[in-house]
């Protein structure tokens, strides 16, 4: 059986720079896998690459088994690849019920009807309304986005990509900038996403990856540095040294 | 919270459709233009021209308003559609008006379609500048094949068959404005289905972020190229509108001054809510009207200081004063 999502040597030169050099990722069904590493290793780089933002100067994608490395970044989307992300990318002037409508008459293939009335199909409402409820945003759904609170905004990104019904679902930073009293609400809706759903997330947060994942890829200057379960990457010595300095290692 | 998804969805669809309901003041608007009809006899001519404006300024309004595509060369289609109008009718290839309108309509759509492509990437500078040289040229290639376009001189010996059959062009612009402001509602109302639909709404995720509608599967380009290829048609329209009522057509349809005048007539309306290029036709037709007869020489001074104080003061700033303004005058009257 094939992998969720596989890279063959993905690179991408910036000028001079390697942000991505040489990296063979595996990500296999169902997984719980977290992408470490310091800040500028590359990892934002990489779900650009994985989701069509960036071409790779080299190397090849498969997603389930397909090669999907020219295609673009819509088209992925409609083969299952989803993402959130770092910094909220939302629609200011929609409301959380346009934001998801909007998703999911996409996914449907509604997205282009242009004599029909939005919101005139029952069954896709229910499917906005299950993902707002699940996502506690039914009672803000009203609301244009740019007036939310910070943590709710946060939510709807995850939503968002949640709508999309992904089979991969990429996030990046799903934690991030989101205050102490809201953490808790944004990890729930992670943690209950569905099991079959392949999850790739980049965290800085320690605590939410190793509580969540259930195998680790260290990202260093670009290139997969270590991989292995939270165990053994806890354990790595070369990963404490990155993460802490040279110093920490001597103590 | 513990809200049943069904009873939600319910309410969903009407919430949603909520946009898309008529609203009082839409219909009075419309109230008032078939009023002007009875109302307004001999003022048709300049209310015909009143109409086709606004026709041109809804189709910009469907690129600038809807998807975030500025352009100052819109009169590349208008110009073709007068153009393919004015041929129509010269040879007598279709003689009625109302099919040479929609065969010029679709004429400006295909060329809208082709040139969709130059349009896709880029900034805002780009935008401007592709548009403005792709209606400069077309500008020059009518003038250069003047066998058929008479060049310089327009074409010439133009009749208008009656529309339908029935109704015929004259001095006094009856027919002209009623039929005008007839094709400009129903496409009107065409536009207002279209920007409340799903795909509506996905034009307005495209301008807001288009990465992200990217990423939630919406293709960008595609909607881009449907929605310029249809501004396209509107504004061909448009421009077969005047070639009809005027029977004539020349260069000018094409001009820079147009696409120019077009963008100032869409920012003092203002963008993205469809009234916007029709209450801004109004305002800047009779503007011109009234500025003219004061100071012939120098109306464009006052357009040139209304366009700097609308964008300088901001619509909304200025919108907020008349409503103060207003609360001001039943309390000065009561003081009195």
């Amino acid at each position: 059986m094939p992998f969720a999502l596989e890279t063959a040597g993905l690179s991408r030169q910036f000028g001079g720079i390697a942000a991505a050099k040489d990296v063979t990722l595996r990500v296999e069904r169902g997984a719980r896998h977290a992408l470490i590493g310091p800040n500028g290793a590359g990892k934002t780089t990489l779900i650009n690459l994985l989701t069509g933002v960036l071409r790779p100067s080299a190397g090849s994608i498969l997603l389930e088994g397909r090669d999907i490395t020219r295609l673009a970044p819509h088209r992925r989307v409609g083969l299952g690849l989803a993402r959130t992300f770092q910094i909220n990318q939302l629609f200011a002037d929609f409301t959380p019920l346009e934001t998801i409508g909007l998703a999911v008459s996409e996914r449907l293939g509604h997205g282009g009807d242009w004599w029909r009335v939005a919101g005139s199909r029952l069954g896709l409402n229910q499917d906005i309304a299950s993902v707002l409820e699940r996502f506690h945003l039914a009672d803000a759904m009203h609301e244009p986005v740019s007036t939310l609170p910070y943590g709710k905004q946060r939510l709807l990104e995850i939503a968002l990509a949640v709508a999309c019904r992904p089979r991969v679902l990429l996030l990046d930073e799903p934690a991030a900038g989101v205050p102490e009293e809201d953490r808790h609400e944004i990890l729930a809706s992670v943690a209950a996403l569905p099991e079959d759903v392949t999850v790739l997330f980049i965290e800085h947060d320690m605590d939410l990856v190793f509580s969540f994942a259930r195998r680790i890829s260290v990202l260093v200057n670009g290139t997969l540095f270590a991989e292995g379960t939270p165990e053994e990457i806890a354990r790595d010595a070369r990963v404490k040294a990155v993460y802490l300095g040279e110093e920490a290692v001597d103590a | 919270m513990s809200t049943a998804p069904g009873i939600v969805a319910i309410a969903l669809a009407d919430r949603l459709a909520q946009r898309a309901r008529w609203q009082p003041v839409e219909i009075v608007f419309w109230a008032a233009a078939a009023a002007s009809v009875f109302l307004l006899p001999g003022k048709h001519i300049i209310l015909a021209e009143i109409a086709i404006l606004a026709l041109f300024a809804l189709s910009l309004d469907l690129i600038l308003g809807y998807a975030g595509i500025i352009s100052l060369g819109h009169a590349a289609f208008f110009g073709f559609g007068a153009y393919c109008a004015g041929l129509l009718a010269q040879h007598h290839l279709i003689d009625e008006p109302v099919l040479a309108l929609a065969v010029s309509g679709l004429a400006a759509a295909a060329l809208g379609f082709a040139t969709s492509f130059l349009v896709l990437r880029g900034s805002d500078l780009t935008r401007l500048m592709v548009t403005l040289g792709v209606a400069l040229m077309l500008r020059e290639i009518a003038n250069r094949f003047d066998a058929l376009t008479g060049g310089a001189d327009g074409l010439q010996g133009i009749t208008i068959a009656p529309v339908l059959g029935r109704f015929a062009f004259d001095i006094t612009g009856h027919a002209a404005y009623v039929y005008a402001l007839a094709v400009t509602f129903l496409l009107f109302l065409a536009a207002r289905r279209l920007v409340h639909s799903p795909f509506g709404l996905s034009l307005r995720s495209v301008k807001g972020n288009p990465l992200r509608a990217a990423a939630i599967g919406i293709s960008v380009n595609a909607r881009l190229v449907a929605i310029y290829t249809v501004a396209a048609g509107y504004a061909g329209i448009a421009g077969a509108l005047l070639t009809q009522i005027s029977a004539f057509c020349s260069l000018d349809v094409f001009s820079f001054d147009r696409s120019a005048d077009l963008l100032l007539v869409l920012i003092i309306g203002g963008t993205g809510y469809l009234y916007g290029g029709l209450i801004g036709a109004v305002l800047f037709k009779l503007m011109q009207d009234w500025l003219a007869t004061m100071t012939p020489q120098y109306w464009q001074f006052w357009i040139g200081l209304v366009l700097v104080a609308i964008v300088l003061v901001g619509r909304q700033r200025m919108a907020g004063w008349l409503y103060c303004a207003r609360g001001l005058v039943p309390d000065m009257l009561r003081r009195r």
